[in-house]
């Protein structure tokens, strides 16, 4: 066979080769280290000097024909395995993913985290204190002695000894004023506890009691301050609207309504903090002047997810919990 | 405060509507909490005469009546009972509306036509009464528009009072502020003396002055009880939600409202001795107007005379000396009991009365004597009757004083962030009857008696303000700049330990502080809880001591809900110790019950168990970057062979583990139930993160077979190994636990992966090859392992 029958012959063998191996063993047939054209180059020598630079461009033109056919070869070969591969691998990628369980936090929780995150973004920290509260610090500190007919309104629970389950999240801001010079801004969320039980009150629930005391706070501070707190939970410029009400911890003192579908709604009160407060906790009331609210976090999370019946928080229902996941 | 609004108008009428009324009493602090219409809105509604009524032919309750509108007869078909001739009633013709938009049309009825409709109070809204049809007064004429005929285009309006405003709880009080908020003055009715016409007295003596300032009695002889009050009087005391008795109740009742004052009156033949205003004497019995019979207890002001308690005073009366029908003469009591002496006492027994409210809250100390003319003016007019002088014991040191302030207008403006023009001020003052008078730091004021509220300058700033208008007052939305909080690297934020648990799935609960006895005895029989002294039930009647009984509570109603798999948490607080020594800390708490993964195509379901619940807590102690421990628990609630205590620097913060079989079979629960609880705040306290050289060397691993005795603890091993080995082992991996064949049963075979690795050096196979050996010899010198 003269070279142009060798190449020929091997072009046609590789691309008769329908799998990897046999090309590989097609390879080595020819350009192996025994192979048909390795031996050719082998047998250069023999071959007459002044033919032997054709001889040799020849064999090696060939050589590179074939090395090419081959490597052609080889890419359709590995392109066929991964069509023939893609078939087989192929899923039904509709079936579900493997994945745990979603867990969620309560409704509750998030209302509140909500509501401490507005608030510590303008500066204000977060305290906490104990849901057993003394009198003292619940009712007494508060500018609300023994026979204060505020006392009634608040439904207290009692423990032996005058401890009390607090009514409100009010005695942790006194906690605070003993504990903190001016100037304070803090948020105080937390659990309450009054007799109570209906479709919007529920023996326990959340509070969320503010508190800045400075130089200079005013009135104007306090709608300020209610007002965009409001606008920024609800993600709405709602109407606010301030009335004059009565806490004895505050003087003046306000209810805060806020404009929804059918109305004015009740939903936090507020006012200046009283100075007979500030002075018990330490507090120069010619000096400083401060500014304290309250609200229920359940309340505002009612609104906010639009539950109707307030128990339902307390329900421990998997079926309500997972909707607010 | 529920007050009919066309009484309140004749004190004063400013020419605004029901609305904008409320409104304006809202904005100034006197919240209108409802406002109820007297009657549906309804037209066409007029007085109709029955003139003649036959049975119906087709129905035994039904009956045909002839009804006269004024100008022509109708055939109407009615159900009422009492539907009779002669009786005038409200008949909607042909072409009314009703409140529901009901249009009433002619109508065949049992196949007699019915030309209108006869109706009750109930179905115009005007009352409950649907006992038939309405029975209007005879003097009325057929043909009158029903709403103009009984008045009926009114409103009650109710107010919300805080407890600060008493001085507002009577048509008087409320006129007074809309009288100031309107710039006008009010129409008083005159009150004038009414002189005795017979000497009759009964003495009085006051023995608790500061509870009983002021006492004013009258005897009035020969009332005559069966006397009607006055439709005027009967219409404003039902339209205020009081019905009408008897005259003596009436009047009393009228005076409460008109003028805040409340009065008592006793049937003077009851009365025996003298009348002593003291406190109760320890067990004295009492029955009261309403029944009840109470025991009284030695801080209660009672009205007593010879014989015992008569009275608790501001509160109730005793039914003994109530005025009866047989009553002809009466003792009216005027009083101005100290709200500190009346406010508790309403409360102890349980009772709250329109006096008592207004006792407690304070009425003004000064009223007593004209609301004692005018009871006895009002009744005598209507039910006869001689009154005999007025009897008035008073303790001038026990009455309220008039208290001076001053209003600085710096103190104001600096509270409120906004100036008032001095002027608007003193007017402000002025109206609110606090008689101004300017002086350079401000204005002093002299409180009237109905404000015995006001006692600080911060008082004034409100008034002024809730007068001027809250809304008024501009908002200022920057607060001055505060220093930069520190910020501590070694605590975590509670909020993170509660996303983690919802990152591993857990759903988050919040159960009540407080749970049932039994619940609690079940969990912790030798703990003892703190108790509510006043619960709602007995069912919330302990504090918890732990959060385990409340998630399991919550745990059982969800299997009974049909999951399939429960995996929640809470976060809270726990209460322990006693009241002298309490703890009260917050804890988290975990359960998990049923499936370990969602139901699925890829594996077999499996259900959780003990190393689920472990495997989280301890994920959720390195997320805090705490190592935690665990060693054997003997909490009874657990499983003794499956459950642990949990160590945070050798500390025991909490339990985790499978719920006893017991406990799990009493609450009656399918499948193993697992927990943990831990207290928080030592998992807060983070371990501070700082960077270690990464050893650029590459590590080795070998892998052992170690059997040991059962009762050889994975840990022990563990900490033998590195104890032998050193700081070169960078890691242990325990990758199988073997029981079984090949092994002799009462062994276990821990397979084990040490990774060594130098911080310096490349290590070879022989530096670990000893490392190891050494570690094997000392295994199986110290807990009998070998290599399998």
């Amino acid at each position: 066979m003269d070279l142009d029958e060798i190449r020929a012959e091997a072009l046609a063998r590789i691309e008769a080769s329908a799998e990897v191996s046999s090309l590989e063993e097609n390879r080595v047939h020819y350009l192996g280290k025994t192979g048909v054209i390795t031996a050719l180059l082998h047998g250069l020598g023999d071959v007459d000097p002044e033919a032997r630079p054709a001889a040799g461009a020849g064999i090696n033109a060939a050589k590179r024909s074939i090395q090419e056919a081959i490597d052609k070869r080889r890419i359709e070969l590995d392109n066929e395995q991964i069509q023939s591969d893609l078939v087989s691998q192929a899923l039904d990628v509709s079936l579900p993913g493997r994945k745990g369980y979603r867990g969620s936090l309560h409704p509750v929780t998030q209302a509140l985290e909500r509501i401490e995150e507005i608030f510590i973004s303008a500066g204000y920290d977060v305290a906490d204190g104990p849901e057993i509260e003394d009198d003292y610090h619940n009712f007494e500190a508060l500018n609300m002695p023994s026979n204060h007919p505020a006392r009634a309104m608040h439904d207290t629970f009692y423990l032996t000894n005058g401890m009390v389950l607090r009514t409100h999240t009010s005695p942790v801001q006194v906690r605070v004023m003993e504990n903190q010079k001016p100037p304070i801004r803090v948020i105080c969320p937390g659990r309450v506890y009054r007799r109570d039980s209906d479709l919007t009150h529920s023996p326990m629930f959340h509070q969320v009691e503010g508190l800045v005391v400075d130089k200079g706070i005013n009135f104007g501070d306090l709608k300020g301050t209610v007002t965009e707190f409001i606008h920024r939970f609800f993600e709405q410029e709602l109407d606010v609207r301030f009335r004059p009400s009565y806490f004895p911890f505050t003087e003046p003192s306000a209810e805060v309504d806020v404009m929804g579908a059918d109305g004015w709604r009740e939903v936090m009160g507020c006012g200046m903090v009283h100075p007979n407060v500030l002075s018990m906790s330490g507090i120069d009331p010619d000096e400083y002047s401060g500014f304290a609210f309250g609200f229920g976090g359940d309340r505002l999370a009612t609104l906010f997810f639009d539950v109707q019946d307030l128990r339902m928080f307390f329900d421990n229902d998997l079926r309500f919990l997972k909707q607010f996941a | 405060m529920k007050f009919s609004e066309k009484w309140l108008r004749t004190w004063v009428d400013p020419k605004i509507g029901t609305d904008e009324l409320c409104d304006q009493l809202t904005s100034a602090g006197l919240e209108a909490d409802a406002v109820e219409p007297l009657a549906d809105e309804f037209t066409g509604v007029v007085i109709g005469e029955i003139l003649e009524l036959h049975a119906h032919p087709n129905a035994d309750r039904l009956s045909v009546c002839t009804v006269f509108d004024g100008s022509e007869k109708f055939s109407v078909v009615c159900g009422a009972p009492n539907a009779r001739v002669g009786l005038k009633t409200a008949f909607a013709r042909v072409g009314s509306e009703l409140s529901d938009g009901l249009e009433i049309k002619r109508t065949k009825l049992r196949g007699v036509q019915s030309y209108g409709m006869l109706c009750s109070a109930k179905e115009l809204g005007i009352s409950d009464d649907h006992d038939g049809i309405m029975e209007l007064s005879n003097t009325l004429s057929p043909g009158l528009e029903l709403r103009e005929a009984l008045d009926l285009d009114e409103v009650s309006i109710d107010l919300d009072l805080t407890p600060n405003r008493g001085d507002c709880f009577s048509v008087r009080g409320v006129a007074r502020e809309v009288a100031v908020l309107n710039r006008m003055s009010m129409n008083e009715p005159v009150i004038s003396e009414v002189p005795a016409s017979t000497e009759t007295i009964f003495p009085v003596e006051v023995h608790a002055p500061s509870a009983c300032p002021k006492y004013l009695g009258r005897v009035i002889e020969g009332v005559d009880i069966s006397q009607v009050a006055p439709a005027w009087m009967v219409e404003r005391l039902e339209r205020s939600g009081l019905r009408s008795i008897d005259p003596v109740v009436d009047v009393t009742n009228y005076i409460l409202l008109e003028l805040g004052q409340p009065l008592h009156a006793f049937d003077l033949a009851s009365l025996e001795d003298r009348i002593v205003v003291r406190m109760a004497e320890a067990g004295e019995q009492l029955t009261l107007l309403d029944g009840n019979s109470i025991e009284l207890d030695e801080e209660s002001l009672v009205i007593a005379h010879g014989t015992g308690p008569l009275a608790i005073a501001g509160v109730m009366g005793g039914v003994k000396s109530g005025v009866t029908e047989t009553t002809t003469d009466v003792f009216l009591e005027c009083a101005f009991f100290s709200p500190v002496a009346i406010m508790g006492t309403g409360r102890r027994y349980g009772i709250q009365t329109d006096a008592s409210q207004r006792y407690e809250r304070g009425v003004d100390s000064e009223l007593q004597g004209a609301a004692m003319e005018r009871a006895t003016a009002l009744l005598i007019e209507i039910a006869g009757g001689n009154p005999g002088p007025v009897i008035e014991v008073v303790d001038e040191t026990s009455l309220p004083q008039a208290k001076e302030l001053t209003l600085r207008s710096a103190r104001l403006e600096h509270l409120l962030g906004e100036r008032i023009e001095g002027e608007e001020v003193f007017g402000i003052l002025d109206r609110l009857e606090l008689r101004p008078k300017e002086v350079p730091e401000g204005w002093e004021i002299t409180t009237p008696s109905h404000r015995f509220d006001i006692s600080i300058e911060e008082d004034l700033v409100e008034e002024v303000c809730r007068i001027h208008g809250y809304d008024a007052i501009p908002t200022r939305t920057t607060l001055t700049a505060i220093p930069l909080k520190p910020s501590r690297r070694d605590r975590i934020n509670p909020a993170d330990l509660r996303n983690l648990m919802v990152h591993l799935g857990y759903n988050e609960v919040i159960t009540y502080s407080f749970i049932s006895p039994e619940r609690h005895d079940l969990f912790s029989p030798d703990i003892q809880p703190l108790v509510i002294e006043n619960p709602m039930s007995k069912e919330q009647s302990v504090m918890r001591t732990s959060l385990i009984p409340g998630l399991i509570d919550a745990l059982v109603s969800n299997v009974a809900r049909q999951s399939t798999s429960i995996r929640m948490f809470e976060y809270g607080q726990c209460f322990n110790g006693d009241v002298d020594h309490l703890e009260q800390g917050f804890r988290i708490a975990a359960a998990l019950w049923g499936l370990k993964d969602p139901e699925n195509w890829t594996q077999q379901a499996k259900n959780v168990d003990f190393f689920d619940i472990k495997g989280d807590i301890e994920r959720l102690a390195e997320a805090c970057g705490r190592r935690v421990r665990f060693g054997a628990s003997a909490r009874s609630e657990f499983h003794p062979g499956q459950s642990a205590d949990i160590y945070v620097d050798d500390n025991d913060v909490g339990t985790v583990g499978r719920l006893s079989p017991q406990l799990q079979r009493k609450l009656n629960v399918a499948g193993d139930v697992f927990v943990f609880e831990c207290d928080v705040e030592p998992l807060l306290l983070k371990r501070q993160r700082r960077h270690n050289e990464v050893s650029r060397y590459p590590s080795i691993r070998r892998d052992l077979a170690l059997v040991v005795n059962q009762a050889v603890s994975s840990e022990s091993v563990e900490k033998l190994i590195r104890e032998t080995v050193g700081e070169l082992l960078v890691e242990f991996r325990l990758f199988d636990v073997y029981k079984g064949k090949g092994i002799d049963s009462i062994d276990k075979s821990l397979a084990v992966g040490l990774i060594f690795q130098d911080p310096a050096k490349t290590l070879t196979d022989s530096d670990v090859g000893a490392l190891v050996e050494k570690a094997v010899v000392a295994l199986e010198q110290e807990v009998g392992a070998r290599l399998r």
